[in-house]
């Protein structure tokens, strides 16, 4: 590859969404796909031990227990009334059984009377937070939309640093204090600021806390009141980042988060990894939380809009 | 949520009594249950596959002990299997014959490496050794930066280095290794503790900068940062790492949350290395050597009393326990000050919540890991606030709260005269059993029940 100032002089091709997406979760699809492709090849006729393979391999991608059990139940109970003989036409059940749980969401995004939006980003330690909120204000930015920072994560060290980083590469403002100050005052001051200059969007990054913690959950809550004594319908998004290597603990991370912060949807990262993701699944099913946003990478344009038909696609290798 | 192993293997059980062996039929549906347990504690699937047929192996035609129940023996069973698979040799370090030892930490982005070199290290200060610490996580934004304050934080030594505008890439990264280990040579550290930059297993480019540290440095020992709240990916994560630098051992970091940690056995299971420490909160000293026996526990949701009573010996003020219960005990009788000190002790060890997931759902404590989903923890803030309403005279003699007083101390709490009278039938009471329990009674009995009477007053 030739180098110069300005970077690659190999055109990078340009790929739709779609296909990124697709090649985001590619290794997923190998794997899944692999297994159920062997599951629909060995079963000409759909039997018990299909549906035990089935299990083993939605188990194996997060999807968890009741999830699974769900799923299956759904799945047996409409292959037995539509005389379902093999193993495709039962491929094709489990990609609407998914999709229809991804997409039956409750909560739409609240309408935004009047600028600024704000959308919180939370989340447990090391889910990606930070990247995320540099992400999504160049995402923002190409919309054509003005973005402000703020560093309300003040606990993790260099967190401020890290993200100020990501705000000049996208190319936005950050408001921040010192590390250790308090996160509701500098929300304070991020939201009066982007009331004064009329800005679209106010991305505010917290500290990672485990769901666990109490105290540290209802300084979330706090952060919320805070925001409500300017704009009185803030946030408008609440946004849990959540790591697509994560297990079972994802649902409870997505209920006590829900509970104190009031998630509006969720951001799957690191879908780049041989991680699944599949616990989104499970938290769509029993949360109807939308997920908004994957991160594939470790770039700014690395995030990209949810696609369920597309995530489901490739799980299944269906598409 | 979770409901325990052992609550649902007594079900499975339950037509077992009276049989004189343990079947294939009548334990077919305990191991499903095991299976289950296993799974919702993020074991992998084909970790859990071979586990279980280790149970059933052993399980089946076992003659059914009188003094065990069979719930209790496949229980046995299980635990047993589950630590002989995390093995016994935990936290035990490889040092260099020829110092620095060099300890190189590896793992997935986001796993805690940066705050798990800096517990490291403050671990290894504590044991008298002189570490120091350098990161070659040039990619992350500020990942260098994060370390340093870290490092100022424990005092711990640094090697920062100087970047010189190269660009991030293996070459710096080697470079930077280098004068790290030459500056720990020339400083006298004994340890040099290498945080590296996050990456997937998968990234051959990545990967190949990590071997080359490895072959730089000659690390004493590679450990794999893994977090506790990993799924069934944490099979392939770590087989990815294991096979191209050959770990030495796994740190779990994040095991203060309320994940079960099955990710532990899955790590060990492709590894073969052991899970040497685990990571319990955000503060340097939140670090403890792995002990197989208490993740088993908690995996099969059957609580953990031996952490529990650690970390009650390591926060709470003994000689402050000890004045309270004796003051508690005698005629006098204890006040709604002490009380309060009390409190303040019990909310040192972390959520009522989390307290009481660790007490085993057996004897006395039967039914209180179900109870403790719907524990108000804000009670605990609420009966604080009350007793800090009162003046010192109130707090020092509850007999003068009268009925004005009360209101006064409602409205200053934030909270209604029928809590505060709430509190202090409570208390009354308390200090009424307690008053009792003086006058008969071990010390220990003495010592839990301080403990416990504080508790399950709050905890309606």
């Amino acid at each position: 590859m030739i180098q110069t100032l300005f970077g690659s002089l190999d055109q990078p091709e340009k790929r739709s969404v779609f296909d990124r997406m697709r090649d985001a979760v590619a290794r997923t699809r190998e794997s899944l796909s692999d297994k159920i492709e062997g599951v629909v090849a060995l079963t000409r006729e759909v039997d018990e031990a299909a549906f035990e393979e089935l299990e083993g391999v939605l188990l194996a991608s997060d999807l968890g227990m009741s999830t699974t059990g769900a799923v299956l139940g759904a799945l047996r109970e409409r292959s037995r009334r539509q005389a379902i003989c093999n193993g495709a036409e039962l491929k094709t059940l489990l990609r609407a059984e998914l999709l229809a749980i991804l997409q039956a969401r409750d909560s739409l995004p609240k309408r935004v009377i009047k600028p600024p939006e704000v959308i919180f980003l939370v989340g447990v330690n090391g889910t990606g937070k930070t990247t995320t909120s540099g992400k999504l204000a160049a995402w923002y930015r190409k919309q054509g939309r003005t973005v402000l920072l703020c560093a309300a994560d003040t606990f993790r060290a260099a967190a401020i640093e890290q993200l100020a980083v990501w705000a000049q590469r996208a190319g936005v403002e950050m408001i921040k204090t010192r590390q250790g100050g308090d996160p509701s005052a500098v929300l304070f001051d991020a939201v009066q600021a982007a009331n004064a200059r009329r800005t679209d969007l106010l991305l505010v990054d917290t500290a990672g806390r485990l769901h666990t913690k109490t105290g540290l959950m209802a300084e979330l809550d706090k952060m919320r009141r805070t925001a409500q004594r300017i704009i009185w319908d803030a946030p408008h998004e609440v946004l849990l980042v959540l790591d697509a290597t994560t297990g079972q603990n994802g649902l409870q991370q997505a209920r006590l988060f829900t509970e104190s912060a009031g998630v509006t949807g969720i951001v799957l990262t690191k879908l780049d990894g041989t991680a699944k993701g599949g616990i989104v699944v499970a938290i769509a099913q029993e949360l109807k939380l939308p997920v908004r946003f994957v991160g594939v990478g470790e770039k700014m344009d690395d995030l990209l809009a949810f696609e369920s038909e597309a995530f489901v696609d490739s799980l299944l290798g269906t598409a | 949520m979770f409901e325990n192993l052992q609550d649902k293997l007594q079900r499975a059980f339950k037509n077992l009594r009276g049989q004189g062996t343990v079947t294939e039929a009548n334990i077919h549906d305990a191991l499903r249950e095991i299976r289950l347990a296993l799974l919702e504690a993020d074991v992998n699937l084909l970790v859990v596959k071979e586990l279980i047929e280790h149970i059933r192996a052993k399980a089946l035609g076992q003659e059914v002990m009188t003094s065990l129940s069979p719930t209790e023996q496949v229980i046995k069973i299980v635990r047993d299997e589950l630590v002989a698979l995390l093995g016994k040799d935990t936290a035990r370090f490889q040092f260099a014959s020829r110092p620095p030892t060099v300890i190189l930490m590896a793992g997935l982005q986001g796993s805690g490496k940066t705050t798990t070199s800096g517990k490291l290290a403050a671990w290894l200060q504590k044991g008298g050794h002189r570490p120091m610490l350098v990161s070659v996580d040039v990619y992350r934004p500020a990942a260098r930066q994060q370390l340093k304050i870290v490092a100022q934080s424990i005092k711990a030594n640094l090697y920062e280095g100087d970047e010189r505008g190269e660009p991030a890439g293996p070459a710096l990264v080697e470079r930077l290794a280098k004068e790290a280990r030459r500056e720990a040579v020339n400083s006298g550290c004994d340890t040099l503790i290498v945080d590296t930059a996050g990456r997937l297993g998968i990234d051959t480019e990545l990967m190949d900068e990590m071997a080359m540290l490895k072959a730089l440095l000659g690390p004493q020992e590679i450990l794999f940062v893994a977090d506790a709240m990993t799924g069934q990916d944490a099979v392939r994560s770590a087989e990815a790492f294991h096979k191209r630098l050959a770990l030495t051992g796994t740190v779990l970091s994040k095991m203060d949350g309320d994940a079960r940690g099955g990710a532990a056995l899955s790590i060990r299971h492709v590894t073969g290395q052991p899970v040497k420490f685990i990571g319990t909160g955000e503060k340097p000293d939140a670090f403890e050597p792995f002990h197989p026996d208490r993740i088993v526990s908690r995996l099969l949701g059957m609580g953990d009393m031996m952490t529990l009573i650690e970390r009650a010996e390591s926060t709470l003020d003994r000689k402050q326990s000890e004045a309270f219960a004796k003051k508690a005990l005698s005629g006098d009788g204890f006040s709604l000050e002490d009380f309060r000190d009390q409190l303040r002790q019990i909310r040192k060890l972390g959520s009522l919540q989390s307290i009481m997931k660790m007490l085993p759902s057996v004897g006395p404590f039967q039914g209180i890991q179900q109870m403790a989903d719907q524990v108000d923890e804000k009670q605990f803030v609420r009966v604080e606030a009350i007793i800090n309403s009162m003046t010192k005279k109130e707090r020092n003699n509850h007999e003068i709260l009268s009925g004005s007083r009360r209101k006064r101390i409602a409205d200053g709490s934030g909270t209604t005269v029928q809590e505060v009278n709430q509190l202090l039938k409570q208390y009354a009471q308390m200090r009424r059993m307690f008053k009792d329990m003086g006058k008969g009674g071990g010390a220990m009995q003495r010592r839990a029940m301080s403990m416990l009477g504080g508790m399950k007053g709050m905890g309606r």
